[in-house]
C-alpha cells in the first residue's frame, strides 16, 4: 500500500511541476502559434498524466485529460489552429486538472465532480460530435506519435521520420535475434529499407534525446527540510569556527593558526555552497505571471505583454515564497492599474498591447526586482487631493511633499487611487500588505512613476535570511547586533564636539547631520537598562559619543550606543514563545566568544521610541533643506570656496553630494564642454568661475587649457597662474542620480551659521549675499548655475533642488 | 499520572519540588546568562546551550518567592516543552526519586508562598513535601506579560 502511495507522491510532483510550465507554455503558443515544439512538449505532459492516471485509476482525471489531448492531437496535425477560445479552453482543463491532483493531495480521491460541461467545451472546440466513449475508455491506445516523442528505439525513430513500416523493423529485428551481429539500422540499410542518411539522422535524434535524459539523472529530489537541517549544522559551524578564530588569534600559535585558517576557508565555501543548495531562480515564480497577465488582462479587456530580464537571479528559497503574494499583487495592480485600455493607448499615441517588463538583478548583496509598465503613470495631483481627503496628510504637508514622497503614500494602509473598485484591485487593501510582507523579511520597496510614460515598482530583497552581515554594538555592558541592511553610517562625536553636536528641539535630542535634523535615540533608555553608561550631553563626560545612523521605514534616525565594536557574519536564531511579541528584537545570535547576543530591530526600535510616527517632522524637514539657501533666516551648514574672481563663496552643505579631487589630465572633451570619468559614469564639469561669466578668464580656449590639457597644449600655459597647479577641486552635485561637477579653485572650510540672507538684483547665478564668518559671502544657486550651463540636465519633468 | 512515576528533584528557598524526568532534557551547572531588556522580569536571560538558545526562567520570581542571594549561583534545569528548550533556574538539584501515585494530593489549600495554581500537587513522602510543577503552565508567560502590561 505504501509503495502505492509513494506512485501516486511522484505522480503529484511531477505533475504539479508540469502543470506550472503547462500554464507557461500554452500563453506563450498562444502568441506564436507556430511553435511545433512548445506545442508537442504540451501534448507530451497532457499525455503523461492521462496515461498515469489510468494506471493509477483515477478515471475523471483521465477523461479530462483526455478530451484535452484529442484536441491538443488536433492543433498539433495542423488539423486546427490555435485561438483566444481554445487557449481558455485549454487552460480550463488545466485548472481542473489542477483541482483533481489537488484533492487527490488532500483525501486520495479525485473529488465529486463534474466536468462534463468542460468535457463538451472542448470536445466541441475539436469541431466533431461528443463522443460518450471517451470518458469510459481514457487511457485507451496510446497516440502513436506521442510515444515517438519520448526517448525512443532507434527503429521507431525510423518509423516516424523515414515512413519505414512496421514489418521491415520486425524482420530486421528477428535477423537480429537469429544471430546478425549488425545494428538494426544497418540490416534496414541491407535490405533497401532505409537510406543511410536516414540512420544517421534517427541515431542523432535518439543520442539528443539521451542526453536530455542524462541531465535529469544528474540531479535529485532532496527534502527542504533535510536541507534546512543542513543549513542550520552550517549555521552551527560557521559560530564554531568564530570561536576558533578569536581562540587562534590569542594563541599564537602558528601551526594552530594556518589549521584554524583553512577551516576558516573550508567553512566558508561550504556556507556558500550549502546556501546555493536552497537558491532557487526567480524564474520559478515568475513562471506563472504570464498567466495570471492573461487572465487579469483578459479580464478587464486589456492586451498586455509580458517580458522578463534575468529569470536566472537566484533567492533563497524561504524569501522565494515570502515574496511570492507581493510580487503578484504588483503585477495584477500594475496590469489592472498601470496600463491603460487600448482605446485609449493609440489615443495616447502608443502600442495598443501594453508592455509589463519584469527585471531581476542581484546588487550589492540584495536581488532587485522591478515590476514596470508602460502605462498611465501615476497622477501626482489625484494621490495629492486623494491623501488630504483621506486625511491621511493635511493639505498644508500636500504642497510640501515631493513627488515621490506622494507616490509612496500608495502603500499607506487604507489607501487606494482606483477610480472604481475591480474584483483586482482598488480596494486599499494590498499595496500595504504588499510593503508589510516585503519588510518582513528586510526588503525595501520603492516606486517611481512618470505620468504618460508608466510606472516602477522597486522590490529590494536580502539574499537569504539566516546568515546575515550585522554591526555589534555595546550598550550597558551587553553586546547587540544590528542587521546592516537597516545600517546607513556612523557618526562619532569626539568629546569636544558632544556638547554642540547634540542640541534639544523640545526635549528631543538631535544631531545635525550635514545640515538634516537626526532624531537620536538612546538605546540604553529604549532598553530601559537603568543605571549604565547613559551618556548625557549636558554632562560634558570625555566621551566619544558613537551614533548609528539607521533606516527604518524610510525614517532615519540615529542611535546612540556606548560603543562600536565590529561587523559580523552572525546566524539569526529565533526567540523562545516566552519573548515573542517584544518586536525590539529580531532574534538572537551567538558570538564569537559563545555569548549570546541580542539582534535590535530598527522599525521596533524606532517604534518604541516613538520616532516612526513623526512622519509630518520628517517631510518638513525635506522640504526645507529643498529650499535650500531660499528661506530668509536659519541655522545652516554651509561649504565655503574659493573662485577665480568671485573671491569667496558658499553653498548650502545639504546640496552637495561629494567633494572630489581630480588629476589635471583626465579631464576629456565631449562636445562643447568638460567632462571626468566618475564612478563609471561621465560626468559634465562646469567651472564655477566661468559660469559666473568672469571677465578675465571667459573665452573658450583659455578655459580648455587651463581644465588640464597642460601637457598637450603646454606651450600657451600661463607659467605665472598658481591655479592651474595640483588636482582640480571639484563640488560634485547630484540631481536625480546624474552628477556634474563644479569646479571651483579651492574649498575653504565648512561652517554652521545663523544665515540670513539678502537678495541682491539680478545676478546671474547668485542667491544672495549672506555674512558668513564676519564675512560678506555670496550664495551660488547651484541648480541655476547647472541649468544655465547644462540645459539639459534638468530635462525630465523635475522639482530641481 | 502513571503508577509509578519518576521525578527529578531540585530545590527553591527551601522548598522541594519535582519534575517528571521524562520533560528533563539535562540539567547544567550556572551558565553565563544575557540579560533581554523589555521582558517580564521571570525571564533572566538567554543561554547559548551548545549552539541553541534557550530562554531561563527563575522559578523562584516565576512562584513570587524572594530572589536567591546574590552569591548563590542558580542551576539550569533545561525542559522540553512544545516550543522548545527552556531552561528553568532553580536553587540545588535533588536526587531522581520514585514516587507512587497513593502519596499524591491536591495543592493544599494552606500553600502559602507560591503561586498555587503552578503547583499540580504533593507527594507525601515520608520524611518531607514533594511539590510537582506544572511545566505547562509555568512556561506559559502570558499571565506574567499581563501583569506587567497592567502595571505600566
Amino acid at each position: 500500500m505504501s509503495d502505492l502511495d509513494d506512485i501516486v507522491k511522484e505522480f503529484l510532483v511531477e505533475s504539479y511541476e508540469n502543470l506550472d510550465r503547462l500554464d507557461r507554455d500554452l500563453v506563450t503558443l498562444e502568441k506564436n502559434p507556430d511553435d511545433g515544439e512548445i506545442l508537442k512538449s504540451i501534448f507530451r505532459t497532457i499525455h503523461t498524466i492521462k496515461g498515469t492516471s489510468g494506471f493509477l485509476a483515477f478515471n475523471q482525471l483521465g477523461a479530462v485529460a483526455h478530451v484535452g489531448e484529442n484536441l491538443l492531437g488536433r492543433l498539433r496535425d495542423r488539423q486546427l489552429v490555435l485561438d483566444g477560445e481554445i487557449t481558455t479552453g485549454l487552460l480550463a482543463m488545466v485548472d481542473a486538472v489542477r483541482q483533481m491532483l489537488a484533492s487527490i493531495e488532500a483525501s486520495g480521491v479525485e473529488g465529486e465532480r463534474d466536468d462534463s460541461e468542460l468535457i463538451a467545451t472542448l470536445t466541441r472546440l475539436q469541431g466533431i460530435a461528443p463522443t460518450p466513449v471517451a470518458s469510459d475508455a481514457p487511457e485507451a491506445a496510446p497516440d502513436k506519435n506521442a510515444e515517438a516523442a519520448l526517448p525512443a528505439s532507434i527503429g521507431a525513430i525510423l518509423m516516424e521520420r523515414a515512413g519505414v513500416t512496421q514489418e521491415e523493423i520486425l524482420r530486421a529485428a528477428e535477423r537480429q535475434s537469429a544471430g546478425d551481429p549488425r545494428h538494426l539500422g544497418e540490416i534496414l540499410v541491407e535490405q533497401g529499407a532505409a537510406r543511410p542518411a536516414d540512420v544517421v539522422d534517427a541515431l542523432q535524434v535518439q543520442q539528443s534525446a539521451r542526453v536530455q535524459a542524462s541531465a535529469s539523472d544528474s540531479s535529485i529530489r532532496v527534502d527542504v527540510g533535510l536541507l534546512d537541517k543542513v543549513m542550520n549544522l552550517v549555521g552551527e559551524l560557521v559560530l564554531a569556527r568564530n570561536q576558533v578564530l578569536q581562540f587562534a588569534n590569542r594563541m599564537k600559535d602558528t601551526s594552530f593558526l594556518a589549521a584554524s585558517q583553512r577551516l576558516n576557508l573550508i567553512t566558508t565555501e561550504l556556507q556558500a555552497g550549502v546556501m546555493k543548495t536552497r537558491m532557487q531562480p526567480i524564474g520559478n515564480i515568475w513562471g506563472q505571471f504570464p498567466r495570471t497577465v492573461r487572465d487579469v488582462a483578459l479580464g478587464c479587456g486589456k492586451e498586455v505583454s509580458i517580458e522578463m530580464e534575468g529569470k536566472e537571479t537566484e533567492l533563497d528559497k524561504t524569501i522565494i515564497e515570502a515574496i511570492k503574494d507581493p510580487l503578484t499583487h504588483l503585477v495584477r495592480n500594475s496590469v489592472d492599474h498601470g496600463i491603460e485600455l487600448p482605446v485609449d493607448r493609440v489615443a495616447a499615441g502608443k502600442d495598443r498591447i501594453g508592455r509589463l517588463t519584469l527585471r531581476a538583478y542581484h546588487e550589492g548583496g540584495q536581488v532587485n526586482i522591478e515590476i514596470s509598465d508602460d502605462g498611465a503613470g501615476l497622477n501626482v495631483e489625484r494621490i495629492r487631493k486623494k491623501a488630504v481627503e483621506r486625511g491621511v496628510i493635511t493639505a498644508e504637508q500636500a504642497v510640501r511633499m515631493t513627488e515621490r514622497e506622494i507616490f509612496n503614500l500608495i502603500f499607506l494602509a487604507g489607501f487606494s487611487t482606483a477610480q472604481k473598485v475591480t474584483k483586482v484591485s482598488g480596494r486599499g487593501v494590498g499595496m500595504d500588505v504588499v510593503k508589510t510582507n516585503v519588510e518582513k523579511i528586510g526588503g525595501t520597496v520603492d516606486l517611481q512613476s512618470a505620468v504618460g510614460q508608466g510606472t516602477t515598482v522597486r522590490v529590494k530583497i536580502p539574499l537569504t535570511l539566516a546568515i546575515i552581515p550585522a554591526l555589534v554594538v555595546s550598550c550597558g555592558g551587553d553586546r547587540y547586533a544590528i542587521p546592516q541592511v537597516s545600517l546607513l553610517e556612523l557618526v562619532r562625536l569626539a568629546p569636544e564636539q558632544a556638547r554642540s553636536g547634540i542640541e534639544m528641539v523640545q526635549g528631543a535630542p538631535v544631531h545635525r547631520l550635514r545640515g538634516r535634523l537626526l532624531p537620536l535615540v538612546y538605546l540604553s533608555r529604549v532598553l530601559e537598562l537603568a543605571g549604565t553608561g547613559e551618556v548625557r550631553p549636558a554632562a560634558g563626560n570625555a566621551v566619544n559619543i558613537n551614533i548609528v545612523v539607521l533606516q527604518a521605514e524610510g525614517r532615519t534616525f540615529g542611535l546612540v550606543v556606548d560603543e562600536i565594536n565590529d561587523t559580523e557574519e552572525i546566524v539569526v536564531k529565533p526567540l523562545g514563545q516566552q519573548l515573542k511579541g517584544f518586536n525590539t528584537f529580531a532574534g538572537a545570535t551567538i558570538m564569537g566568544d559563545g555569548k549570546v547576543a541580542l539582534i535590535l530591530d530598527a522599525l521596533g526600535l524606532a517604534q518604541k521610541a516613538n520616532v516612526i510616527s513623526e512622519r509630518q517632522d520628517r517631510t518638513r524637514d525635506a522640504a526645507e533643506s529643498a529650499a535650500g539657501g531660499k528661506t530668509a533666516s536659519q541655522r545652516q551648514t554651509l561649504l565655503l570656496f574659493q573662485t577665480g574672481a568671485h573671491g569667496r563663496m558658499a553653498i548650502p552643505l545639504s546640496l552637495v553630494a561629494r567633494l572630489e579631487e581630480f588629476p589635471r589630465n583626465k579631464v576629456e572633451s565631449a562636445g562643447e564642454g568638460q567632462v571626468v570619468q566618475y564612478r563609471g559614469e561621465i560626468m559634465p564639469l562646469i567651472r564655477i568661475a566661468q559660469a559666473l561669466g568672469s571677465q578675465e578668464l571667459g573665452s573658450q580656449e583659455l578655459r580648455l587649457q587651463e581644465l588640464g590639457s597642460r601637457e598637450d597644449e603646454g606651450t600657451t600655459a600661463d607659467a605665472g597662474r598658481d591655479r592651474g597647479e595640483g588636482p582640480l577641486q571639484v563640488v560634485v552635485y547630484a540631481e536625480r542620480g546624474r552628477s556634474v561637477g563644479l569646479v571651483v579653485e579651492r574649498v575653504l572650510d565648512i561652517v554652521e551659521e545663523d544665515v540670513v540672507v539678502e537678495r541682491m538684483a539680478d545676478r546671474a547665478g547668485i542667491l544672495g549675499s549672506a555674512v558668513v564668518q564676519q564675512r560678506v559671502t555670496d550664495l551660488l544657486d547651484v541648480p541655476g548655475v547647472v541649468r544655465a550651463a547644462h540645459p539639459g540636465f534638468f530635462a525630465e519633468p523635475a522639482a530641481a533642488g | 499520572m502513571s503508577h509509578n512515576e519518576q521525578l527529578c528533584t531540585f530545590f527553591l528557598d527551601g522548598h522541594f519540588f519535582g519534575v517528571p524526568v521524562q520533560q528533563v532534557q539535562e540539567v547544567i551547572r550556572y551558565q553565563e546568562m544575557t540579560r533581554v531588556p523589555l521582558v517580564p522580569q521571570v525571564v533572566r536571560g538567554l543561554i547559548n546551550l551548545r549552539g541553541q538558545i534557550v530562554t531561563a526562567i527563575d522559578l523562584r520570581r516565576r512562584l513570587g518567592m524572594s530572589d536567591r542571594p546574590a552569591d548563590q549561583l542558580p542551576m539550569n534545569v533545561v525542559v522540553r516543552t512544545d516550543d522548545g528548550a527552556l531552561s528553568l533556574l532553580v536553587d540545588e538539584i535533588g536526587d531522581v526519586i520514585e514516587v507512587e501515585e497513593k502519596t499524591f494530593e491536591e495543592p493544599p489549600e494552606t500553600l502559602k508562598g507560591m503561586r498555587r495554581e503552578l503547583i499540580q500537587g504533593v507527594h507525601k513522602l515520608s520524611d518531607r513535601l514533594l511539590h510537582v510543577l506544572d511545566i505547562e503552565k509555568a512556561c506559559r508567560l502570558t499571565d506574567v506579560t499581563e501583569t506587567v502590561a497592567a502595571v505600566r
